[in-house]
This record gives C-alpha cells, structure tokens and sequence, in this order.
C-alpha cells in the first residue's frame, strides 16, 4: 500500500544520507522525496512516499524514528492528510492548434504556462500526484514531451494537529 | 577560558569524559592528535599492531566493564581497517567512540592521499557519527559522541577530525559542555505501565513460562533483578548466546541456551511455552529457526530498550519499551505479595516437564582414548578457572563449544562476537578485557582458522605484559565450515582444510610468550594445570583435537525450534 511518511529532522549535514541510506540498506521503496528546512531554519522536513504492508511501514518508521537526527516521524496515510506535488512540464507547441489545445488543457487542470518559446510552453501544475499523471497523459496526446520534473510528494495532516507539538 | 590546540582539546575531552584506555594506531593526519598525547598520563594509548584489532580491543573492554571503549586511528586506511569492527560492535549493541582523523578539510573531496569518507563508509554500522568541522566545537561532538555510544540501546559512533582542526600550533578556547541534551535523542527508559501491568498478569498467570534473556539485560545490568524475578517465580531461563551469563548458567532453573545450537531442553521449553518473557532479546533468526513454526501456543512478552527490536521478526503480544532494568524495577513494584507453595504447585508439572526433557542430557559426547574431544576442553578449561575467568571466543565450533561447555555465573564474563560473527574478535578482544581487569583470569577461546586472523596482536601482548591464556582448539581445518559440508555437501570438504599451518608453540615463543602443545587427551589436565600456574605470562595452548567432532545439539534448517540433531544419527 502506498503510503506517506513525513519526517521531521534535525537540518544538518549527513541527516538526508541517514534517511536515504536507511531506506537502501534495509530494501525499503522510496517512490519519491521531497525535502526543505522550515521557519525554523534549524530543522527539515522530509516526505517519503513509500510502500510496504503495515509490518514494513511499521518497521520503516521505528528505524527512521532511531536515526539520531530525527525528532518525529508520522504516517500521514494514517488519517485525513493534503498532499500535494509541483510539475513542470515542457512541451513542444508546433501549431496553432496543438498551443490552442495546450492551453485548453492547462486551464483544465488549473495550471500555468510560466514560460514560453516559439516552439515549446513550460507548464507549471501542482496537485496529488494522480492529478499530475493524468495531466501528462493527456498532454501526451496533443503535444510531444520534451521534459518534465516533478517535487515528490509533500503533505500535512489535516485540522489542528501538527507536528511540532 | 583555557585555550589549547584541536588536538589538545582531543585529548583532555576523553580525559573529561572518564576515558582511561585509548586503542590506536598512528597515522599522517592524527600525529598531531598523538603529539598531544605524549606529553600525559592521563590517558593511556595503547599501540595496536592493526586497526581492526584495536577495535576489538575496545569492544572487549565495553564488553567486560560496560564503559565506552575508545578507537584512534588515522584516515584512509587506519580508518577503514576498523570498519569490521565497528560492524561487530554495531550488531552486538556494544558502545564504542571512534576517532579517525580526516585529510585537511580543504582537500575533502579531492581524492587527497589517505582519504575516504570515513562517515559514509561506516553509515550502516554506527549508531551515529560526526564530522567535526571546527576546532571549537570538538569537546562538544566527543561529550556527544560518548552520550550517544552508552544511552539507550548503545552502539559505536564514529567521530571523524580533519586534520586542520587539529593543528598544535592554534589556539581555541576550550569548553566541556556540563551536560549534553539533545532534542533529536530522548531514548525511552521506563516502560508503559499498562503494558507492564498487562505483561505482568500474563506471566503470572501462566502454566507454562520461560524466561528469555539476552544481552539486552547485561548491557543496562540487571542481572541481579533477571535472577530475583526468576527465582521468585520460579521460572525456567534461557539465556541467548549474547545473554551467557545474565543468568547464572550454573542455577538450577538454568535450562542452557537457545536456538541453533541450544540445548534440547532449551528449545523444547521454549516451543511448548504459554508464555515466553523476553529480556533484552531480539528474537534472532540464529534462534527462532523458522518463523512460521515458532513457539506456537506462547503469549510473547517482549521488553526492549529499542522499539525497532520489538516485532520485528516476531509478533510480540505485550511489547514493552525500556531498559530491562526499569522494566523489571517497575515488574516488582506492581508484584502482589507470592505465595511460593501455590507458585511452585502452579508450574509442578511444567517443571516435570522439563526435567525430562533434561534426562536426555544433550550435551553429552562419546570420550575417547586417543583424540582430545573439544568439549572436554572446555570442561577442562572450566575446572581450572573454577568457571571465574573472563572468557573471550573467536567464531567456529570452538565458539559453541565454549558456549555450551563453560556456564557462565556472572554477566561480562563471556565475551563474543553474536551478532556478526567475526573470526578474529578473540584475541583483540580478550586483550581489551585484560587491560579492563589488569588481574583477572582472561582466557580466548579459539581455532586454528580464527586465531590466525589476528595473530599480530601477539606482539602487542608481549609489549604490554598482558597475561592472556589462548586456548587453541586445533582441529586442522575451518571445523564449523567443515561441518556444515558433512551435514550438508556429503562431505566434500572445499576449501575448509588449514593447509601449512604455523608451529603455534614456536610462533609464541618467537613473540616472546610460551607455547604449550598438547596432542593426548592423558596430557590435558597437566598442560591446563601448568598454563594457569604462570600467572605473568602468555601462555598459548595448541590442543589438537578430534576434527571429525560436530557440534551438537543443532536445529534442523526450516523446522521448529525444537527440531534438532543431537547426534550425527539422532534427531528430536
Ligand atoms: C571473518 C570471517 N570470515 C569467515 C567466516 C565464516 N566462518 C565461520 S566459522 C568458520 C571456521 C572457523 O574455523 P576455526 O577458527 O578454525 O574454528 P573451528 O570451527 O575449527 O573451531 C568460518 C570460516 C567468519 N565467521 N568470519
């Protein structure tokens, strides 16, 4: 089952190759990973979208909550959670018709052209990460992909929880 | 504020820190490291012949005393060599503080002679590492580094200094923190006292119990309270290969070790059990054989400081998170008063149970004549150190022969490698047992293949006067490999013969120690006789013995804890 683990952690150098290495060396999956320091620059926050069974997952977040530099982890699959992921997307716009349905497309899936070339649009769309599949398939079918890039996954969980407390 | 020099500062952190022992080895990007340490005495370096021996030094001294065991070697390969040592100490939970020194923090990254990234190298075997990039922030990492090694569920960490921090010829203000906290490392002691009252009903209510204790119990020290809970309950203990010891091996409620070597009344008890407590222990698979079959009526009770240790091979029913010490100092608190007639008629018939699984005495092995038995060693072995001495073992059969052999009374007498598994840990590792216990009786069990592995360290015996006793159990072959090709390659025998071995009596006299060699089971006692009567000396014993002997009892591969060979021909 796929599942989202946030991390909280200690900002430091070596800290992300702990979590990486953790995940390698025991045969964990990562299937994405998103990291940044937060208002405290002292600290990062780390999504890891994951997979594994519950005696995996439970595994996964007692060897991360071990590593020294972890102060908390959750499983945010664990309750009602946002989720987001950011995609730039380039494609190649050749014709009228093909920049016309581009941008049909874009205003669809609520997204932004940010820059633009006589020959390809960058596309910016942010959504769950099913969105972002669905945006590229159906942009497959009108235009050429000439690249993409995507964040990873990153969440909070929802109402007054957090992870701070 | 006093002012002094990186590598000042190296030296007086260990010594603010308690540190009395140092295993190390010089190297270019630690001399000004050992520059500071020539001028004192207040911490003693010990000169190793090789870096991976002065990790097990180390690790054999945590072993035996519980305090932190310190490493200083130099970069590249002073740093890498120790990396096999780290892992044993990793796998066994022992705590252990490694200083490596680093190229200039300038060329990190260059490829620089004598680099490598010694904190990546050494990740998955540490508990946590450091590279410390300024001068000042040095007392700081060792306060840490040596907080972290002994908290919690201890284990090695690596702190790893550049060499222009280090340089004697700065100056920087010097700073012992008085306490380290950190907001990252709050490692949970007391345990949960609804688990504990839960764990607690289940255990008492029982019919059928076994206690199930392991090194987790002699790291945090709570034998004395394995034994008090044990005898007031009158429960049946087993301890692990890491857990010899926690509970005397020579009480009568002493059933012998489990798992794949264990006895057979060990494992049929633990396979039968209703309710299986257990200590400090990690439900390794070198002990439950096949987790599908294992102990299939057991309520499981799990107390462990380390909460990643808790179902993760098996399910635990009422796990506990906490040192055994404060679990069991909570278990008596909540203790309702024992009637110890109604205890005893209580577990009557389990006990009865028991003792027939003893009558099959499983340890029992056919003498001989003309071939010293390698358990007979042991047994010799245990005579003439009235079962007292501090007991280190190399990896093989000797190993499990020793474990089986010699009940250990006490906690940190028996001191192996379990986890890893490292032919080569005995002698190093008795050698830092003895620098511990500079007048105790410390003896290494080992084979012909093992010792070899760090043989060097002879020398450094010689250097230093340790008076350690090799007890060799020669068999002219890789035994424990060697079995398994019997039992398992009908015999063919690859690569498992210890072709042109050395005259190890003459290669200890070379050092400067004595060689006793002993071919005849009718020589055996006077030899061990005569090697413990020189006190001051290293005395090495070349015991050959029978090759074709096989440890026994043994798990069969697959099946249940309680399937077993007894013999070559027997099984359960
Ligand atoms: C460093 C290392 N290499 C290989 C092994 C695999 N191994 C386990 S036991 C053994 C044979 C040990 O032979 P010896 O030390 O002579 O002891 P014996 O079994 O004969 O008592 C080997 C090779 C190991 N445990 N450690």
């Amino acid at each position: 089952m796929r599942r989202i683990i946030s991390v909280l952690m200690e900002n430091e150098p070596g800290a992300l190759s702990r979590i990486i290495g953790l995940f390698s060396q025991r045969g964990y999956n990562v299937d994405s990973l998103c990291v940044a320091p937060i208002e405290d620059s002292s600290l990062s926050r780390l999504t890891i979208t994951t997979a594994g069974d519950d005696k995996v997952i439970e595994q996964i977040t007692k060897q991360v909550n071990k590593l020294i530099d972890v102060l908390k982890i959750s499983d945010l699959t664990d309750g009602q959670h946002v989720e987001r992921e950011l995609m730039l997307i380039k494609v190649g716009t050749r014709s009228d018709s093909v920049r016309d349905e581009v941008k049909r497309t874009v205003d669809i899936f609520r997204g932004q052209v940010v820059d633009i070339t006589p020959r390809n649009y960058t596309i910016e769309v942010t959504g769950t990460s099913d969105k972002l599949d669905a945006f590229i398939h159906t942009m497959s079918q009108t235009a050429e992909i000439v690249e993409l890039s995507r964040t990873g996954v990153c969440g909070l969980s929802r109402g007054e929880k957090s992870m701070r407390q | 504020m006093e002012m002094m020099s990186g590598a000042a500062m190296v030296v007086r952190a260990l010594k603010d820190v308690g540190v009395k022992h140092v295993f190390g080895y010089p190297g270019g990007a630690v001399l000004d490291i050992y520059d500071a340490l020539y001028a004192q005495e207040d911490v003693q370096h010990v000169l190793v012949r090789h870096e991976q021996a002065a990790a097990h030094m180390a690790d054999g001294y945590a072993r035996a005393t519980g305090q932190t065991g310190t490493v200083l070697v130099t970069s590249g390969p002073g740093a890498t060599n120790t990396l096999t040592g780290i892992a044993t100490a990793y796998m066994d939970s022992i705590p252990m503080v490694i200083l490596s020194g680093q190229v200039p923090s300038v060329h990190i990254g260059e490829d620089a002679f004598q680099e490598t990234d010694m904190v990546g190298c050494s990740r998955p075997i540490v508990k946590h590492s450091f590279l410390v990039k300024r001068a000042i922030d040095i007392p700081d990492a060792i306060a840490k580094a040596y907080y972290i090694a002994n908290t919690g569920r201890p284990g090695p960490v690596v702190v790893d200094l550049p060499k222009d921090i280090v340089n004697i010829q700065e100056s920087h203000p010097y700073q012992f923190p008085d306490k380290v906290q950190m907001r990252s490392y709050n490692p949970t002691i007391k345990g949960h006292m609804g688990q504990i009252k839960k764990a607690l009903k289940a255990l008492l209510e029982a019919k059928r119990p076994v206690l199930y204790v392991g090194g987790g119990a002699i790291a945090c020290d709570a034998s004395s309270l394995v034994t008090e809970l044990a005898e007031k309950l009158h429960l049946p203990v087993t301890n692990t290969l890491m857990g010899l010891g926690a509970f005397p091996g020579d009480h009568e409620q002493c059933i012998g070790m489990l798992g794949m070597h264990g006895t057979l009344e060990a494992n049929k008890t633990m396979h039968n059990a209703d309710c299986i407590l257990a200590l400090g222990a990690r439900f390794d698979d070198r002990v439950t054989n096949n987790v599908d079959k294992f102990c299939p009526h057991a309520t499981i009770i799990h107390v462990d400081i380390d909460p990643a240790s808790i179902s993760k091979t098996i399910n635990a029913h009422i796990p506990v998170v906490g040192s055994v010490k404060s679990v069991l100092t909570q278990f008596f608190e909540q203790m309702h008063e024992i009637n110890d007639t109604e205890r005893k008629e209580q577990l009557a018939d389990w006990w009865e149970q028991i003792a027939s699984w003893r009558t099959r005495k499983c340890l029992s092995y056919a003498g001989s004549n003309e071939l010293i038995k390698p358990q007979q060693v042991i047994e010799s072995l245990y005579r003439h150190t009235q079962g007292d001495a501090y007991v280190s073992s190399d990896v093989g059969q000797h190993q499990m022969f020793a474990a089986l052999y010699y009940p250990f009374a006490k906690p940190r007498r028996w001191i192996n490698s379990g986890g890893l598994g490292t032919m080569g840990f005995g002698l190093p590792a008795a050698m830092g047992v003895q620098f511990a216990h500079p007048d105790a009786v410390v003896c290494c069990v080992t084979g012909d293949g093992s010792i070899q592995m760090n043989i060097q360290e002879l020398s450094t015996c010689m250097q230093y006067g340790l008076p350690v006793k090799v007890i060799s159990l020669n068999n002219r072959a890789l035994g424990m490999v060697r079995q398994w090709q019997d039992m398992i390659y009908k015999g063919r025998h690859s690569h498992s013969y210890m072709d042109s071995l050395p005259d190890f009596v003459k290669l200890a006299e070379s050092y400067g120690h004595v060689g006793i060699k002993v071919e005849k089971p009718e020589e055996l006692e006077d030899a061990m006789a005569r090697c413990f009567a020189l006190k001051d000396k290293l005395v090495f014993m070349d015991i050959a013995v029978d090759q074709n002997e096989h440890v026994y009892p043994m798990q069969i591969k697959y099946g249940a804890m309680d399937d077993m060979r007894l013999s070559k021909t027997e099984r359960t």
